[in-house]
């Protein structure tokens, strides 16, 4: 269990903060309602959902006033007004992650990303095109995650093994709540397939050594897929030094709207994959008898695509760029550790997660002595302050640390110092209300 | 601060000093229930005398909400048969949907004793399920309980 670095009199710092907060939070309306009997909203919880700034709003408004169509059908002026608004925003989000266009696959969150892939892998075993049985996994082979990973990059992997018999493997967690490498050699081997790790943990808040891992798996020739559902909203990221083979992440984690993620893989390793979800719009040429499909990216997005919130992710993308993603990182990486500092100020509250800014984003979970995390969250919430709690979908995590569940906040570009000020004077609000901390457990 | 319409002092209390706490024998059913959302969780078991609820004993960690309800309800439905017992659960569930409407509380008082103090949860939906964990995981138990005592109650044959 990582320990709370008591530093009584060290004092929070709070260097000067790399964005504007005050002007940023005009562009978010929702920042100026109250909550709870006039509270001041104080929105830690961007991890879950992140709030959106008018501009994306205002987007997929416009695309509806001006040119709704469904985009790759029908040759009217609407309908190629509204492939060229989809497919421009795909070239925005991919050069937001240094990817060519063709290479970016609209899917519905990362979690269906992830699904993607994952069915991609077992459908691969029973292609009857050749081309398609390249990845195919089976009796043998093996998926590597780790102890780190929400649900949605676990169960799809254990539901992967379970179709095609293949053995999921995992790397553990060390006691600073970071991933243990130790036998990296052994549980990446000849026999992996794939590995799935994420580049930040939604609750540890730790940053992975992206490198290392992806190194192993190229030498034993695995697929390494990336979940950024956590790191592109808040860092930069580059695909063509990630070492990945695909990166999943979700639009509305990223000031997008809900209702559209994002499956980037490398064109090579999508155009051998067979699709995951068939239909319309991915065919080539359907017969009674049998059908062929497009190439990448349309061979993975059946159906009428949520095209208003494409076009919205590609707004709230161009307002990150805005902002620069450098200094957002930058940002939550001074509020993470005024956070840290001023939490370890209060006795009783324990960091579950590194202790430090090293390799660590602005998530930050932590537990109260003597306060079960939902009774923490209750009290939070009658102040105005707005974090998580429970087991943040990470469930082996919370188990791995010994805790029923935590609290946590997350940082995001409207965050400012007022807002983890206004966290930790409620952390102590909630050990007065319950009558412990201070050294004294009821 | 809005938070003592929940947190009774009475809830507090069950809490700190939780009543039947500690799983006993003998049982006819042993049942365990989360709140998957959270990771409340609760063991409980029941032990019958004829369809009476002789005793009920359980094992949980949870929150101040979830823990209160299961010590609540042992006092409440000990040495009650188990068609009235679950008849109190269907009024406790009213109780839980009851949005904060203060003459439902009342006219359920009576009947619920100290759970009747949980009545202030019922304004905060997120934490229902916390109060409700326990008298699902009673409904779950004594069906089962009954089901392996009742000698055509049973597919065992």
């Amino acid at each position: 269990m990582t320990q709370t670095v008591s530093r009584p009199g060290a004092g929070a710092q709070q260097v000067p903060l790399p964005l504007d907060v005050e002007a940023i939070r005009a562009d978010f309306p929702i920042l100026s309602r109250t909550v709870r009997d006039g509270k001041r909203l104080v929105y830690l919880d961007s991890g879950a959902t992140s709030q959106k700034p008018l501009s994306v709003l205002d987007a997929e408004r416009d695309f509806y006033l001006t040119c709704n169509a469904a985009p790759h059908r029908g040759a009217h002026q609407l309908a190629e007004e509204a492939t060229a608004r989809y497919e421009a925003a795909r070239a925005t989000i991919g050069a937001f992650i240094g990817a060519p266009a063709e290479e970016v696959v609209f899917t519905r969150n990362s979690t269906e990303a992830i699904n993607l892939v994952a069915y991609a892998l077992s459908n691969a075993a029973t292609a009857k095109e050749e081309q398609f049985r390249r990845y195919a996994v089976g009796q043998g082979d093996e998926i590597v995650v780790t102890e780190m990973e929400h649900h949605a990059n676990l169960v799809p992997w254990q539901q992967l093994c379970e179709r095609t018999g293949a053995t999921l493997r995992w790397l553990g967690l060390t006691d600073d709540g970071r991933l243990d490498l130790s036998d990296l050699a052994t549980v990446v081997n000849e026999r992996t397939r794939l590995v799935a790790v994420t580049q930040q943990s939604n609750i540890l808040g730790t940053i992975n050594p992206l490198g290392e891992i992806s190194a192993r798996a190229r030498e034993v020739g695995a697929l390494l897929l990336v979940d950024g559902a956590q790191s592109v909203p808040h860092q930069p990221v580059d695909v063509t030094t990630l070492g990945a083979d695909f990166l999943v992440f979700s639009g509305h984690k990223m000031l997008g709207p809900t209702g559209v993620g994002v499956l980037w893989g490398r064109y090579e390793v999508l155009d051998a994959l067979p699709p995951f979800l068939t239909g319309g719009s991915m065919i080539e040429v359907v017969r009674m008898e049998g059908s062929t499909f497009m190439p990448p990216p349309q061979r993975f997005e059946a159906g009428v695509p949520m095209t208003a919130q494409v076009i919205g992710l590609a707004a709230a993308v161009e307002y990150l760029q805005q902002l620069g993603m450098d200094r957002v990182q930058g940002h939550e990486e001074a509020l993470t550790a005024y956070a840290l500092a001023k939490l370890a100020e209060i006795p009783g509250v324990t960091v579950i997660g590194p202790p430090d800014t090293v390799a660590r984003g602005g998530a930050v979970s932590f537990t109260v002595e003597g306060i079960h995390p939902h009774d923490v969250g209750q009290v939070l919430d009658d102040l105005g302050v707005e974090v998580r709690v429970g087991h943040h979908c990470a469930w082996p995590v919370v188990r791995r640390y010994g805790v029923p569940a935590t609290t946590r906040a997350t940082f995001y570009v409207h965050t400012g110092y007022d807002d983890i000020d206004a966290l930790t004077d409620a952390v102590r609000e909630a050990q007065r209300f319950f009558g412990v901390g201070q050294g004294e457990v009821s | 601060m809005q938070l003592q319409s929940m947190y009774q002092e009475i809830i507090l209390d069950h809490y700190r000093n939780p009543h039947g706490r500690g799983l006993r024998e003998p049982f006819e059913a042993e049942v365990h229930h989360v709140n998957p959302t959270c990771g409340d969780e609760v063991t409980l078991r029941v032990h019958l005398d004829g369809d009476t609820l002789a005793d009920v004993s359980y094992e949980g960690m949870g929150c101040s909400i979830s823990q209160a309800s299961v010590s609540a309800m042992y006092e409440l439905v000990v040495g009650r048969s188990v068609p009235e017992a679950l008849e109190t659960g269907e009024h406790f569930m009213t109780l839980m949907q009851s949005k904060g409407d203060a003459s439902v509380a009342e006219k359920l008082e009576d009947e619920l004793e100290d759970a009747i103090a949980f009545a202030g949860v019922s304004k905060y939906p997120a934490r229902i399920k916390c109060a409700l964990m326990s008298w699902m995981a009673l409904k779950d138990a004594s069906a089962r309980a009954l089901a392996a005592t009742t000698p055509t109650g049973g597919d065992e044959a």
